[in-house]
């Protein structure tokens, strides 16, 4: 068959079979990244069958992905409520930090992947999914919760560890010396400083500059300033995820709002190919060896969020029930893990057992996380209501 | 009274205060614009039992409801001293043939006999409105008179 069709097939085979796969996840209500992840496996290598045309497309498509998940990211907070939120919650970010990322690189340590593997699955295991504790969060009505303000400060405060640590894991796995890597950190710190400090000051510059009323004069606009930026970062060695973070968060006011709104489908469609592509390079036949791991690593990490978000919660003077909730919200992990881990698998210096293990640890988590959240308000009551007689009812 | 204000980094801000019936009350306003109104649990002020979606109409329409009650019990008060005369309310629902009209082409004091005081609109008070105030939907008049005036009153806005 001609190789373009055969790759016209085979994407639109991919992409349909996803739009099923989001449509089903949307029925059970539950995140649709462990679906993908899920499709990927199915359809790569040492898969149900293997799609060879759409590898290379697959490759470019999920790492705009990745700029585009990075660039909506930044667009979402204000250079303000970075600010803010850092100020506010950075006591239970620092905990959040040691308690979540020392079980994956313990972990990674143990199995024997060195000081790279450790670094990689520190941040797979450490940072939570802010899509879907976001969604959590809304579809369990819980916006208005007294808990809600603290854990999206976490989140804050974990999407701007992001920004650091992104660029040194790009060092690390580039196989830079310490001293390169020291000026990669060095860099990186100038860098979220400067644009914290533009986008505080001058913000509405930068909107200015991409802004339009134009809807198709704004997109390529900014997909355009947002390729640029990533591929400049990336030039610099900071990771082109963090370029395009910073560049979300420059823009801000009503330029960030329609911007959002503008790149949501484009975001939906390329994540959706980067998850899969991620799921097309691991061989499905390399997780059931890593699966008691992973499911190990998913316990301790839950419990290990829980902790975070119910000392961060004790911490504002939350009762019981909401510090329980702070926790269970935070335990999901998703997208990022798996740009964590897609980063490691791409520079090709780490081995393919970890692509496997991230891969089934996000699957579990994905699914896990969301299910805590809800059933742990029911559970927590069940656990305690001995301890509170319920009061006669109001005749 | 002491409300609370708190960001929601990348959804809006929550303003709300405690009652004294120890419930926790309140808005959340949404970056995109939207309002929700928020009611905590009895057992549990941190979480909330209801966040009900508002449009701008609504929320308008809610405040005019509350602030409208108060002035109207203000009044009362004021009128207890002279039997016969109440006070009551009227809202301005779609459809009203007085709505985006003068308050004037109403003719509620000829026709009836009964006062209009104030309006509230939008969480505000007209005090006094004279005959050219244009009514909009979701305005509470607030009207003196006579039991039977008021009821007067209310079909005339009601049906012209």
């Amino acid at each position: 068959m001609d190789p373009l069709a055969l790759t016209l097939i085979e994407l639109g085979a991919v992409v349909f079979c996803l739009g099923l796969l989001a449509r089903l996840a949307e029925r059970i209500g539950m995140s649709p990244i462990p679906l993908y992840l899920v499709g990927g496996l199915f359809f790569g290598a040492g898969g149900f069958m293997e799609f060879k045309g759409i590898q290379e497309f697959a490759h470019i498509s999920g790492e705009i992905g990745v700029i585009l998940l990075l660039l909506m990211l930044g667009l979402e907070y204000t250079a303000t409520e970075l600010v803010t939120g850092l100020r506010r919650s950075w006591q239970a970010g620092v905990l959040d930090f040691i308690l979540n990322f020392l079980p994956g690189a313990g972990l990674a340590i143990f199995l024997g992947w060195g000081l790279v593997g450790a670094m990689v699955m520190g941040g797979v295991t450490y940072i939570s999914s802010s899509g879907i504790a976001a969604k959590v969060i809304t579809d369990l009505g819980r916006v208005g919760n007294r808990e809600t303000p603290t854990i999206l400060s976490i989140l804050v405060f974990e999407d701007l560890a992001m920004a650091l640590y992104l660029p040194i894991l790009t060092a690390i796995l580039a196989g830079v010396s310490f001293l390169g890597g020291l000026q990669t950190v060095g860099i990186s710190l100038a860098v979220v400083t400067v644009v914290l400090m533009v986008a505080l000051r001058h913000g509405h510059r930068v909107s200015k500059a991409v802004h339009s009323e134009n809807s198709e004069v704004f997109l390529l606009n900014l997909l355009g300033a947002a390729l640029l930026v990533a591929g400049l970062a990336s030039a610099l060695q900071v990771s082109a995820a963090v370029g395009a973070f910073m560049l979300g968060i420059a823009i801000s006011g009503v330029t960030a709002h329609n911007a959002t709104r503008i790149l949501e489908p484009l975001r939906d469609l390329f994540a959706a190919i980067f998850f899969v592509a991620f799921g097309l390079n691991t061989d499905p036949s390399s997780i059931p060896p890593v699966i008691g791991w992973a499911l190990a690593l998913a316990l301790l990490t839950a419990v290990t969020k829980m902790l975070t978000g119910y000392w961060a919660a004790k911490r504002v003077g939350i009762a019981v029930p909401g510090r329980f909730r702070a926790g269970a919200t935070l335990i999901a992990r998703g997208e990022f893990s798996i740009v964590i881990a897609g980063l490691a698998v791409a520079s090709g210096a780490v081995l393919p057992e970890l692509a496997a293990l991230a891969t089934a640890y996000v699957l579990i988590m994905a699914i896990l996380g969301p299910l805590a959240a809800k059933y742990i308000e029911p559970l927590v009551r069940v656990w305690r209501r001995p301890a509170k007689p319920q009061p006669a009812a109001v005749a | 009274m002491n409300v609370d204000e708190t960001d929601l980094p990348g959804l809006g801000r929550r303003k709300d205060f405690m009652t004294a019936s120890g419930r926790r009350i309140g808005v959340v306003e949404y970056r995109e614009g939207q309002s929700e109104l928020i009611v905590s649990t009895w057992d549990d002020p941190d979480t909330c039992q209801a966040s009900i979606p508002l449009t701008a109409d609504e929320a308008a329409t809610l405040g005019n409801l509350l602030g409208g009650q108060h002035l109207a019990m203000q009044l009362s008060e004021a009128h207890r001293e002279i039997p016969g005369i109440v006070t009551r309310q009227f809202s301005i629902a779609s459809g009203s043939p007085f709505e985006n009209q003068p308050m004037g082409k109403a003719c509620i004091r000829t026709r009836s006999g009964v006062s209009i005081v104030a309006i509230m609109r939008e969480g505000e008070v007209v005090p006094s409105p004279g005959p050219d105030v244009v009514l909009h939907r979701g305005d509470l008049l607030v009207a003196v008179g006579t039991q039977e005036g008021l009821d007067t009153a209310a079909d005339i806005l009601r049906n012209g």
